[in-house]
């Protein structure tokens, strides 16, 4: 790429600071949800443009800048023979590569046809499968290429988003828990709804980060952060087995937005 | 130049021109044209995002999980699919939501409408008609425009996450209303600033109802909701400008999808044959102008729109009109708020067929699904507004291309994506960038 002399000041004063980091947004199979997260934070947007050089982001800008790229952010799963090639392109070109929600880390909920055929979920929503090229699984990044830091969320949260961009333009190490959403409960005071209502909450096995949203409206956890650092999901599975859910319930319940996690894809197999 | 390539072609008879993927969109898409000897040959809009076998994958879970999982399908209008998806299920299970849900669910879903609306209209398509790559270019030459419009979006948002839970894949919603109904001391402040929002729409509105449109103009087939009492959201008759007027269980009878081999998507087809048709803001506008607030009229006349809008390009006005009557729905459905008791209605598994239709802020976005007698999905069907559009934007590609051949490449390439904006395409939802290739011969 051709670099202008550091003296060939243009008129227009659109001459980029030196310094600023080139942040890229990269999409693979995904909702585009967590990558909208980022134009969710509308207090901050302007001043993380400022500080950071969006060097490419598809669902924000036509400008695109060539890499290599600092810190490249990473939606969506593999799930096509050409996204294989990208992926490896995109992480030549980054110095950073962070996957961004479930699809990227676990595979999200398309991988629920790595537990079926592909050709029946082919041919059950296109009347002509030939003209669909696709592989049989759905995974995440780093199944592909080494992955630097990776947010949880099905989406991801954007105060976890702005943690780790303050971190990386400062050079520290982001605060991301990795304990279990109970936590979360405990210190905001929620009651707990597997307690008080026997609801089927995944939230002892499941990470941090979103708030306890769904206990704090008296729901269960549905996971999907995925599973925290230690996850005991038998144990979890033999509680929600006595609190009276079948077989293929249990089985669901691990087998949603994070079904390709490792925890969770062992333990939904167990009641499969 | 396309002059300089009309001479070169005389030699030749050929050229090829490819650009780059299409950017301020959701998801992956690819448009391709070829042109000879002056006329355009062949146009395709491609979608080629991977897709995710969505009515696959439910076969076999709890109807209870169709709304969740289905919100994953788009994580810019996941209300639409909550909404959709429950509906049809309460039809299936002959579950009657009260009002004071219905009304819960209207307010959350203005929170969508305005949020997708001004992130599309302010932030990905004002760009095109300044000539500026993107919104963050327009915050250094009109920071008030971008600021205002970011408060507006985020007060969208906030309704999303008072009523929802959260923003993005809302959590608080079910098949039969709501986990939990907000209280009323945090609904009913919403009211003010609702108030204050409507003003910034309509500011909006102005400023983009002065934008320089292309000159195109198309007799759409417009389909959508139609509320005789309200401007139709999430509830209401399906209708089309050609006089279609059926409950919305009638939409697998007169629609269809058919599968072309250039894309992902499945494309919308009308079984009268009547070709193409219009879903989104416009085709909404068009049918259901009278139901529209007097204030949203008086902006849409001032922004220079009629009762009937027929140019494609103007769908930044008529998305800022919708958000200025979203404001004022959502004020006074935060005013009069009064939280459900219960926040849900229950019911009973059992086999039945249940279909539901809501005006995502793209289109009408159509369920159905079967279940057995657990409750169980034995078949689902999703129609999701940018596959009904698909052949209608590349109808309007073909037209704008075709008067637009003096044009060279780059403002060519440009007009073209500018076109497909103008649905706010949800490439996501309709499988799933874009890529323009142009080919002169």
């Amino acid at each position: 790429m051709a670099r202008s002399a550091p003296h060939d000041a243009k008129p227009d004063g659109d001459r980029r600071a030196p310094k600023r980091p080139k942040l890229a947004v990269w999409k693979f199979s995904s909702c585009d949800g967590c990558q909208l997260s980022l134009l969710d934070c509308e207090d901050e947007l302007l001043a993380v443009a400022e500080a950071v050089e969006i060097a490419y982001f598809l669902e924000a800008t036509r400008a695109r800048i060539r890499g290599p790229y600092d810190v490249s952010l990473v939606e969506g799963s593999i799930t096509t023979p050409d996204d294989i090639r990208r992926i490896q392109k995109i992480r030549g070109q980054s110095r950073l590569l962070v996957t961004i929600g479930a699809c990227a880390t676990a595979g999200g909920i398309q991988a629920l046809r790595n537990f079926a055929r592909i050709h029946d979920f082919v041919t059950a929503v296109y009347p002509t499968p030939h003209y669909i090229e696709t592989l049989a699984t759905s995974t995440p990044i780093h199944d592909y290429v080494p992955v630097d830091l990776e947010l949880r969320g099905c989406p991801i949260d954007k105060h976890q988003l702005l943690e780790l961009l303050s971190a990386l333009l400062n050079g520290r190490a982001p605060v991301l828990p990795t304990h279990a959403v109970c936590v979360e409960c405990k210190m905001r005071g929620v009651p707990c709804v597997a307690v008080a209502k026997g609801a089927p909450c995944l939230g002892p096995v499941t990470q941090a980060g979103c708030g306890a949203l769904c206990p704090a409206v008296g729901r269960a956890c549905y996971g999907c952060f995925g599973p925290q650092e230690s996850p005991n999901c038998s144990a979890l599975a033999a509680t929600l087995k006595a609190g009276g859910l079948e077989r293929r319930q249990i089985a669901h319940a691990f087998r949603s937005f994070n079904a390709g996690a490792e925890a969770f894809r062992r333990e939904s197999e167990v009641h499969d | 130049m396309i002059e300089t390539a009309a001479a070169g072609q005389a030699g030749k008879g050929r050229r090829t021109i490819k650009v780059e993927a299409l950017a301020r969109v959701e998801g992956e898409g690819a448009l391709s044209v070829r042109v000879k000897d002056g006329q355009v040959r062949d146009i395709k809009f491609r979608i080629f995002e991977p897709p995710r076998f969505f009515e696959a994958l439910l076969r076999g879970r709890l109807y209870s999980d169709a709304p969740d999982i289905t919100a994953r399908i788009c994580g810019i209008c996941p209300v639409a699919y909550l909404m959709g998806a429950s509906h049809a299920m309460e039809a299936a299970l002959g579950l009657t939501p009260t009002a004071e849900i219905r009304a819960l669910r209207r307010l959350l879903y203005c929170g969508e409408w305005i949020q997708s609306h001004v992130l599309h209209a302010a932030l990905l398509h004002a760009p095109d008609f300044l000539g500026l790559d993107d919104a963050l270019v327009l915050a250094k030459t009109d920071r008030a425009v971008v600021e205002t419009a970011l408060e507006l979006k985020k007060l969208g948002n906030e309704i999303l996450e008072i009523v929802g839970g959260r923003a993005v894949h809302p959590v608080n919603t079910r098949v039969g209303g709501f986990f939990k109904a907000p209280s009323g001391s945090v609904i009913r402040p919403l009211a003010d600033r609702l108030k204050r929002g409507a003003d910034q729409a309509e500011r909006l509105g102005r400023v983009f109802g002065g934008f320089d449109f292309p000159d195109y103009d198309h007799a759409y087939t417009c389909v959508s909701l139609h509320h005789p009492d309200t401007y139709a959201i999430e509830d209401g008759r399906l209708v089309s400008s050609l006089g279609l007027d059926v409950a919305v269980d009638g939409f697998f009878e007169h629609f269809g999808e058919a599968h072309v081999a250039h894309s992902n998507a499945l494309h919308g087809v009308a079984r009268d044959g009547s070709g193409p048709y219009l879903v989104g803001p416009i085709a909404r506008y068009n049918n259901n102008h009278a139901q529209l607030s007097p204030r949203a009229r008086a902006l849409a006349a001032a922004a220079g729109l009629g009762p009937v809008c027929t140019n494609p390009f103007q769908s930044i006005v008529v998305r800022m009109v919708e958000t200025l009557y979203a404001c004022e729905e959502a004020a006074r459905l935060a005013e009069d708020y009064r939280p459900p008791e219960p926040a849900a209605v229950e019911g009973e598994a059992r086999a039945g067929l249940g279909h539901g239709c809501t005006e995502a802020p793209r289109g009408i976005c159509v369920h159905r699904y079967r279940l057995d007698d657990d409750g169980r999905i034995v078949e689902a069907d999703i129609v999701p507004p940018t596959s009904q559009n698909q052949p209608q934007i590349e109808a309007d590609l073909l037209g704008v291309v075709e008067r637009n051949l003096h044009l060279d490449d780059e403002a060519l390439k440009w007009r073209c994506e500018q076109t497909i904006r103008n649905y706010d395409p949800c490439i996501s939802c309709a499988t799933h960038f874009l890529d323009l290739e142009m080919i002169r011969e």
